[in-house]
């Protein structure tokens, strides 16, 4: 396949950055998206240029530090895929894409395709654990969970905080991140002490970092890599408002 | 009451004051038509109705200042949203064909300001008597030798005009689309979702815009094709 590329050149936060377009020969349908560019690198270090910066680490879609807002949409066309499991099948020969770094003011670029994701550490930091006292660890299955729970709470725990959702969004807005922290610690037991306390705390961190609000566009559901449901945005609304109404807004 | 004011300057905040007020004004608006429909069973009714409504006195003006309070912290909570939204993504994508947002949706700040543009304008027209001083000034005589405004007239007149008309659909059409997004969109932002009625809340509120569009549009559409037409002796 030969593509070309019009991928996002910054040198540095403060530049105003540019689309450069590239030649991507030779591109095996085979390969994965990165694998695509570590390719047309490995060129421009030949020639001497810089090489595209871009996030990556794991490259089996678990870690979360891949990212690219391919043609328009995060992590490229294929649902519930991260760019670094996405295959250059996807495309056709002859394709031109676009390459773009998630785009948020909370999310300022670093180099290139590389954004500083560190806000989402901060909300996490507000309010995204559960507290628990050292001693003696319990048996494990001693404290029981419901399936049902079980398994909601695991559906919130998939995802990977890449900030897909953020990049979607319209408004630039992480609705649906923090929904899914809160709801994987509200549908668990050892969540319950520090529920009101950690969405109040983490919605506030959330707003004070520059994220957008969300207004239903559930542009974040189809983006996830993890495919987390935006019901999980309309409980974390509940859960504000009981908060809010029960005194404990913090 | 500072917990409260904080609480609701949160973003999530910001959304439920939105949400709550966009519900009272829905609920005006299936009122405000219903009320006026009783234009198609004639003069009478809707005369009857008006000055019914001009009885109610201190009560009509209880009403009117609470939907004026409702417009005014849903416009201004509406737009400040929409400006720190702007606000949250400095630089735009060069390619963004988004993937699920409807138009109803990415409307809203527009068909809300139209909508806002509209409602001064029909206040103008039908409550101040600006547009058309004539017609305004219409009353009726009853058997018993009293009069009343003759609203039905004063209505019938303005649809006439077919510029008036088409832009009372107009407005209407972008009302709906306001209405299409905004009365599923609330359920979700106050909490009240539920996954396995998401679909159906979708299609009941997409009905809702219709039946609020088509039950708005068909009264100035009745005049102007004159299926209604100003009473015998009434000219203007
Ligand atoms: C009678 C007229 C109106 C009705 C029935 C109405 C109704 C609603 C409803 C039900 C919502 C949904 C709230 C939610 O998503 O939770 C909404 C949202 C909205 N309304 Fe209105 N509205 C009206 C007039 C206006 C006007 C005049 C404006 C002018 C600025 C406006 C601007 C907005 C905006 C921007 C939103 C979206 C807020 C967001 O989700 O970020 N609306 N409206
Ligand atoms: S590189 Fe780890 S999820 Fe893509």
């Amino acid at each position: 396949m030969n593509l070309t590329l019009k991928v996002w050149r910054q040198d540095g936060p403060n530049d105003a950055g540019r689309l450069e377009t590239y030649d991507a020969p030779d591109v095996s349908p085979d390969m994965s998206f990165l694998e695509m560019l570590d390719v047309v690198n490995e060129r421009l270090i030949n020639e001497g240029r810089t090489p595209i910066e871009f996030d990556h680490d794991c490259r089996e879609g678990i870690c979360g530090m891949c990212s690219l807002v391919i043609n328009g949409v995060p992590h490229g066309p294929q649902r519930a895929t991260t760019t670094c499991q996405l295959h250059m099948r996807s495309f056709k020969d002859g394709d031109t894409i676009a390459i773009e770094p998630w785009r948020a003011k909370a999310f300022p670029v670093v180099k290139d395709l590389v954004v500083d994701r560190s806000s989402f550490d901060r909300i996490i930091q507000a309010g995204g654990y559960a507290s628990v006292n050292t001693g003696g660890a319990p048996d494990a299955n001693a404290m029981l969970i419901g399936k049902e729970d079980a398994d909601t709470a695991f559906d919130a725990a998939a995802c990977i905080g890449c900030g897909a959702c953020v990049a979607a969004c319209p408004n630039a807005s992480a609705m649906l991140f923090v929904a899914a922290k809160v709801a994987h610690y509200a549908h668990l037991p050892q969540g319950q002490p520090e529920r009101d306390r950690r969405t109040v705390k983490m919605v506030n961190s959330m707003d004070a970092e520059g994220f957008g609000n969300c207004r239903n566009y559930y542009e974040c559901e189809a983006a996830c890599p993890k495919e987390i449901p935006v019901k999980f945005i309309g409980n974390m609304n509940r859960d504000f408002i009981k908060a809010v109404a029960a005194g404990n807004e913090g | 009451m500072n917990w409260l004011l904080r609480s609701l300057q949160s973003s999530l905040g910001k959304k439920f004051l939105v949400a709550v007020t966009g519900l009272a004004l829905l609920g005006f608006v299936v009122t405000h038509m219903l009320g006026n429909l009783q234009i198609f069973l004639g003069r009478d009714a809707l005369n009857a109705y008006a000055a019914q409504l001009k009885a109610l006195g201190g009560l009509l003006w209880v009403a009117r200042a609470g939907l004026l309070a409702f417009f005014v912290v849903h416009v201004a909570t509406a737009i400040r949203i929409s400006l720190e939204n702007r606000a949250a993504r400095p630089v735009r994508y060069a390619v963004d064909p988004g993937i699920q947002r409807t138009v109803s949706a990415r409307g809203m700040l527009v068909t809300g300001l139209t909508v806002f543009a509209f409602v001064l304008y029909h206040l103008a027209h039908f409550t101040w008597g600006w547009v058309m001083t004539d017609a305004h000034m219409l009353t009726e005589t009853l058997a018993d030798g009293t009069t009343r405004h003759d609203v039905f007239s004063m209505v019938v007149a303005g649809f006439q005009q077919p510029l008036i008309a088409l832009l009372y659909v107009a407005a209407m059409v972008l009302l709906g689309l306001h209405i299409r997004h905004g009365s599923w969109s609330f359920v979700q932002t106050l909490g009240l979702n539920h996954h396995k009625f998401a679909p159906a809340i979708r299609a009941a509120a997409a009905g809702l815009a219709w039946l609020i569009v088509l039950g708005n549009i068909s009264m100035p559409l009745a005049v102007l094709f004159g299926a209604i037409g100003l009473p015998d002796g009434v000219t203007v």
